[in-house]
C-alpha cells in the first residue's frame, strides 16, 4: 500500500498528483531539533568548560538532535553534557538503573525545565553551570515527591543544564536568546529528524451505530528508543483523542503547548456508520485521516512530547487500552475547555502584575493572530464552497451544450460545439480539483492554527494559574507569620513549635511555586518560539503547496483551450 | 453616468451580428449614454447621405420604452410579416449590481477599508459593465435595422431616428399594451398551430423543427452559461477577501510569516483581477452570444408563426370559395379573398425562406468569432495566471 498515495486528497477525482508529502512530516519533525540543537548548544559551552572531549561530545550532539531526545535515551547518552557530570552520562547509557531513575524520574518531571532552560530563552544556559547542577539534583530530589508514577518512566535526555529554578530571567536573555537562536538556525539545517508517521489505510469496523474507523498508523524511525525501525499499529479516533488527554494531563500544566487532536464530528461519523458511500462521507474520512497525521506529526515534532511514554506506547503498541471519557474531548466539549481557559487568561491577565512584559505582548498577538485566522478560514470556506458551485455549474452547462451541439444543423460549428463541451467538461474536473487543494490545504491549515493557537492560550494560562499559586502562598506565609508573632506575644509556647513548623513548610513553599514560575516561564516562552518557528514554516510549505497546485490547474487550462482552439476556427 | 462606448465596444457589437454598420449611406450608432435612476437615456447618433432624411448628421435622445415601441411597431406591420424582424432589446437592468452594492454597504463594518474599497471598485466595474451591456444592444438593434434593404426604409424607423421631440405621445397607451397581452396570447396559440398543421414546403418543415428544438436548447444554455459566469464572479469576490485578511495578519506578525504573507496577500489581489475579467470575458463572449441568439431565434420562430397563420388564413379562405360556390353566393369575392391569402402566404414563403437562410450563416459565423475570441482570451489570461503564481513562488523560495 503505497503510503504517498494514500496520504493524499482521495475523494476528489484523479487527483493525479500524488506526491509523498514528507515535507510536513519533516518539517514539523524538524522544528523538534531546534530545542535539541539549543540544548547541544549550551552542551558545547559546558564541555569547553570543563572538559577535553568536548570535540567529541559536542559532535554527537550534533548528531543527535535528528533523533533527538528519545535516541539518546536509550543509548548513548551522547545528548548529555557528560562535562557535567559523570551521573548524566550513566543516567543516559543505563536509563533504567535504579540509582539514577530518581534523576530519571526527576528529569522528567522537569522536562520543562531542562528545555526551558533550553538557551533559547534564558541566558542561564551559558552561565551557571555548576551551580546548577547541584540544583537540578537538590531540585531532583523534591520533585520526585511530587511525581505521578507516569513520570518515572520518562527520560529526559536534556542535560538539565540550566535550572530554570534558582536562576531569574537575566535581562541579557533575549540577547542571549537572539544569538543562540541563530546558531540554532545553523545546526538545523545539518539535522534530519529520523521518524516518519503516515496514517493511512482508513478501514470501516463492525457494523450499524456501533461500526468505528480504524486507521493504520505506519512509523518509520531509525531513533534507538523504538523497538524496531519500522511498524504499524491500527487506531482509532477515541485512542488519538485519549493520547491528547494524557499528554495534556501531565504536560499542559508545565507550560507545554500540547498540539491538540481534531474535533469530534458526531454528522460526519453517523454518516460513514450508517454506511453512506457517497462523496461527503469519503471526504469527511480523508479530512479527518490527514487530520490525525498532522496531528501525531506535531506531536513527535515537540522534543518533550515525543520522550513520553504514552506517545511511544501510541506508536508501537499492537494493542491499546479502549480510551475511555474522551467525551470531554467532543468538538462542544473542547471548545468549552479552550473558551474556559481563554476566560480565565483574561480575567487573570486584569490582576497579574506583569513583570515580563514579553508575554503580554505575546499574548495579545496571539489573540489578534487567532480572530484573523477565523476570518481567513471563514473566507477561504467561502472561496471552496463557491469552487464546488462553480464546478458543479460547469458540468450542467457542459451538458447542455452538448445537447445544443447534437442539435445543431451546421456540422462544424456542431462539431465545434461539442468538442467545447468536452473542454468544460474537464474544466469541470480542474475547478473540483482545485477547490479539493484550496481546502486540504489552505483551509485545514488555518483551522489546524485556530486550534493550536487555543493551545498556546492554554499554555498563558497555566503560566497564570502558577503565578496566582505563588501569590497565594506568599500571602498564606505572611498569615503563618503574624499566627506566630501572635502567638509569641500571646506566650504560648506549645503551639509556637507548630507555627514555626508551619513557616518552614510554607517558607519552602513559596520558594518552589517561585521556581515553578520561573520555570514555567521559560517553558511557556520556549514553548511560544517554537510554535512560530514551526508555524512560519509549516506556514511556507502549504503555501507553496497551494500555490503549486493553482499553478498547475492552469497549466491544464491552457492546454485544454489551445486544443479547442483549432476546432473553432474550423467553423465554415 | 454618461458613458462613451470605445472601438472595443464596436467590436464586441460586430461579433455578436456581423458586418453592420458598414454601409455608409446609413451609418447609427450610441456614441453617450446618461443614467438617471432607473432611466437609461441613449443618445442616438445618425450619419447618413439618403435624402428622405432631413438633415445628413444629427442626434436624439432616446429611451429604452422607444425602441420597444419601434420593435412592435415593425412587427404589427404587415408588410414586414415575411421578414425576421430583429429582437428587441431587453431592459436595461441593474438590479442584480445594485442588490451587490446594498449588500456591500450593509457589511462595510466587517471589512476593512481596504477590503471595502475593492468590492465597491468591483461592483461598479460591474455596474459600467451591465450599462456597457445594454447600449451596446440597443445599439446592434438600430443597425441591424439600417443595415435591412426593407426595414431601413421604413417611416417610422426615421422617425425614431430623426424625431427631435420626445417620442412619448406615440408610444403604447393602455389600450395599445393590452394589444400586444392579447397578441403574445394569440402567439401560443400559434405554437399549437404551427405545430398542427400540415407543412407542404420541405424547407420549412426541416427549418420549423430545428428551430423549435433549437431555441429550447439554447434557453437552457443560456440559464447555464449565466449561472456558470456568475459563480466565477463569486470566486472573484472571495479572492479579494482572502487578499485583505491576508494583509491584516501580515501587518500584524512579527516572524518570518511576515513576509511570506504579504506576499500571497499581494499574489491574490492580482489574482482576482484575472479571474474577473475572465468571467466577464466569458459572460460576453458566450453568454451574451447564447443571449442574443436565443432571442433572434425567437424572431425567426416569429415569422414561422406568422407563416403558418398566413397558410391556415389561405385554407380557410379556400373553405370558404368551395363553401360560397357550393352557395353560389358571393363566390366572387370569396375568389378574390383567396387569391390575397395564397399571394401573402407566398409572398412570405419566399421572404422567410431568404431571410432564414442569411440567418443561418449569420448564426454561423457570430459563433465563429466568440468562440474563437472566447478560447483566445481563455489562454491569455492563465497565461496572465501562470506567470503571477510562477513569480511568487520564486520570491517564496528563494525567501
Amino acid at each position: 500500500m503505497a503510503t504517498s498515495s494514500e496520504r493524499s486528497p482521495p475523494p476528489f477525482p484523479e487527483s493525479e498528483d500524488q506526491e509523498p508529502d514528507p515535507d510536513p512530516a519533516d518539517g514539523d519533525s524538524d522544528e523538534g531539533e531546534d530545542i535539541f540543537t539549543g540544548n547541544s548548544k549550551p552542551a558545547e559551552i559546558k564541555a569547553e568548560r570543563h572538559q577535553p572531549p568536548v570535540d567529541v561530545t559536542a559532535k554527537l550532539q550534533r548528531d543527535i538532535p535528528s533523533s533527538d531526545p528519545l535516541g539518546d535515551l536509550d543509548g548513548s547518552g551522547a545528548n548529555k553534557k557528560p562535562a557535567r557530570d559523570g551521573r548524566q552520562a550513566d543516567l543516559f547509557t543505563e536509563p533504567r538503573s535504579d540509582i539514577f531513575s530518581e534523576e530519571a524520574a526527576a528529569r522528567p518531571a522537569r522536562p520543562g525545565p531542562a528545555s526551558g532552560s533550553n538557551a533559547n530563552s534564558s541566558s542561564k544556559s551559558n552561565g551557571i553551570h555548576s551551580d546548577e547542577e547541584q540544583d537540578i539534583f537538590a531540585e531532583a530530589t523534591v520533585e520526585l515527591s511530587l511525581d505521578s508514577p507516569h513520570s518515572e518512566r520518562k527520560e529526559t535526555p536534556k542535560p538539565v543544564t540550566s535550572t530554570e529554578s534558582s536562576v531569574a530571567v537575566q535581562p541579557s536573555a533575549p540577547k542571549t536568546a537572539l544569538k543562540t537562536m541563530a546558531e540554532l538556525e545553523e545546526e538545523e539545517s545539518e539535522d534530519k529528524f529520523e521518524l516518519n508517521i503516515s496514517i493511512t489505510n482508513p478501514e470501516k469496523v463492525g457494523d450499524g451505530m456501533n461500526a468505528y474507523m480504524a486507521y493504520q498508523v505506519s512509523t518509520q524511525t531509525s531513533l534507538p528508543m523504538f523497538r524496531s525501525k519500522s511498524f504499524t499499529v491500527k487506531r482509532r479516533f477515541s485512542d488519538f483523542l485519549g493520547l491528547y488527554e494524557k499528554l495534556s494531563e501531565k504536560h499542559a500544566q508545565n507550560g507545554y503547548i500540547v498540539p491538540p487532536p481534531p474535533e469530534k464530528s458526531i454528522l460526519g461519523m453517523t454518516k460513514v456508520k450508517v454506511g453512506k458511500e457517497d462523496p461527503s462521507s469519503a471526504e469527511f474520512v480523508e479530512r479527518r485521516r490527514a487530520a490525525l497525521e498532522r496531528y501525531l506529526q506535531r506531536v513527535v515534532a515537540h522534543p518533550s512530547l515525543l520522550q513520553d511514554p504514552d506517545v511511544r506506547e501510541f506508536l508501537e503498541r499492537d494493542e491499546l487500552p479502549r480510551a475511555v471519557n474522551t467525551q470531554a474531548l467532543s468538538g462542544a466539549g473542547f471548545l468549552k475547555m479552550i473558551n474556559r481557559a481563554t476566560d480565565a487568561v483574561s480575567k487573570m491577565t486584569i490582576k497579574m502584575n506583569e513583570s515580563d512584559i514579553w508575554f503580554e505582548e505575546k499574548l495579545q498577538e496571539v489573540e489578534s493572530e487567532d480572530q484573523q485566522l477565523r476570518k481567513l478560514h471563514g473566507v477561504v470556506e467561502s472561496l471552496v464552497n463557491h469552487r464546488k458551485d462553480l464546478s458543479i455549474n460547469t458540468a450542467v452547462f457542459a451538458k447542455s451544450v452538448a445537447m445544443l451541439g447534437s442539435s445543431e444543423d451546421n456540422t462544424a460549428l456542431s462539431r465545434a460545439l461539442s468538442q467545447l463541451a468536452e473542454v468544460e467538461d474537464r474544466m469541470e474536473q480542474l475547478h473540483q480539483e482545485q477547490a479539493s487543494s484550496d481546502f486540504f490545504v489552505f483551509a485545514e491549515l488555518l483551522a489546524d492554527y485556530i486550534r493550536l493557537l487555543g493551545g498556546v492560550r492554554g499554555c498563558f494560562d497555566q503560566r497564570m494559574k502558577t503565578w496566582q499559586r505563588w501569590q497565594d502562598a506568599q500571602v498564606t506565609l505572611q498569615k503563618k507569620r503574624e499566627n506566630e508573632a501572635r502567638l509569641l506575644w500571646a506566650n504560648k509556647p506549645d503551639k509556637l513549635q507548630q507555627a514555626k513548623e508551619e513557616i518552614a513548610e510554607w517558607e519552602n513553599k513559596v520558594t518552589q511555586y517561585e521556581a515553578d514560575f520561573e520555570r514555567i516561564s521559560t517553558t511557556v516562552r520556549k514553548e511560544v518560539l517554537r510554535f512560530e518557528k514551526e508555524k512560519a514554516r509549516d506556514f511556507k510549505n502549504q503555501i507553496m503547496k497551494y500555490l503549486e497546485s493553482l499553478l498547475h490547474s492552469q497549466q491544464q487550462l491552457i492546454k485544454y483551450w489551445e486544443a479547442f482552439l483549432p476546432e473553432a476556427k474550423a467553423i465554415a | 453616468m454618461a458613458l462613451t462606448p470605445d472601438e472595443g465596444d464596436r467590436d464586441k457589437v460586430r461579433s455578436v451580428s456581423v458586418d453592420l454598420n458598414n454601409d455608409a449611406s446609413l451609418l447609427i450608432d450610441i456614441p453617450d449614454a446618461l443614467c438617471e435612476r432607473d432611466k437609461v437615456k441613449f443618445t442616438v447618433h445618425t450619419k447618413t447621405t439618403l435624402r428622405n432624411f432631413q438633415k445628413p448628421e444629427f442626434s436624439v435622445p432616446r429611451q429604452h420604452e422607444d425602441f420597444i415601441w419601434l420593435h412592435d411597431t415593425l412587427v404589427e406591420t404587415e408588410e414586414y410579416a415575411g421578414l425576421i424582424i430583429p429582437p428587441a432589446p431587453p431592459k436595461p437592468d441593474f438590479e442584480s449590481p445594485r442588490e451587490k452594492m446594498h449588500k456591500l454597504g450593509e457589511g462595510e463594518a466587517s471589512m476593512t477599508k481596504e477590503e471595502y474599497a475593492k468590492m465597491k471598485q468591483e461592483l461598479e466595474a460591474e455596474y459600467l459593465a451591465v450599462f456597457k451591456k445594454t447600449v451596446q444592444v440597443h445599439e446592434v438593434f438600430l443597425q441591424r435595422l439600417s443595415s435591412h434593404p426593407v426595414l431601413s426604409r421604413d417611416r417610422n424607423f426615421q422617425i425614431f431616428l430623426e424625431y427631435d421631440q420626445d417620442l412619448s405621445v406615440r408610444r403604447k397607451n393602455a389600450k395599445e399594451v393590452f394589444g400586444g397581452f392579447f397578441k403574445n396570447m394569440v402567439k401560443s396559440a400559434d405554437e399549437v398551430l404551427i405545430s398542427g398543421i400540415k407543412e407542404v414546403d420541405d424547407f420549412f418543415d426541416q427549418e420549423k423543427t430545428f428551430l423549435l428544438d433549437y431555441f429550447s436548447k439554447i434557453k437552457d444554455s443560456t440559464a447555464k452559461a449565466e449561472k456558470m459566469t456568475r459563480s466565477h464572479k463569486s470566486v472573484a469576490e472571495d479572492y479579494i477577501h482572502i487578499s485583505a485578511t491576508l494583509n491584516s495578519l501580515s501587518a500584524e506578525d512579527t516572524t518570518a510569516l511576515k513576509q511570506h504573507l504579504e506576499k500571497l496577500s499581494d499574489l491574490f489581489e492580482k489574482l482576482r483581477k484575472v479571474e474577473a475579467r475572465v468571467a466577464s470575458d466569458q459572460e460576453l463572449k458566450l453568454t451574451e452570444l447564447l443571449r442574443y441568439y436565443m432571442r433572434d431565434i425567437q424572431a425567426a420562430k416569429d415569422l414561422l408563426y406568422r407563416r403558418a397563420r398566413a397558410l391556415a388564413d389561405y385554407e380557410n379562405s379556400n373553405k370558404a370559395l368551395d363553401k360560397a360556390r357550393l352557395k353560389s353566393k358571393d363566390v366572387v369575392q370569396a375568389q378574390e379573398h383567396q387569391e390575397q391569402c395564397l399571394q401573402k402566404f407566398n409572398k412570405l414563403s419566399e421572404s422567410g425562406k431568404k431571410e432564414l437562410t442569411s440567418f443561418k450563416g449569420r448564426r454561423v459565423v457570430a459563433f465563429r468569432k466568440n468562440l474563437i475570441e472566447m478560447a483566445e482570451l481563455e489562454i491569455k489570461h492563465a497565461k496572465n495566471n501562470m506567470s503571477l503564481l510562477q513569480s511568487c513562488i520564486e520570491l517564496l523560495k528563494s525567501n
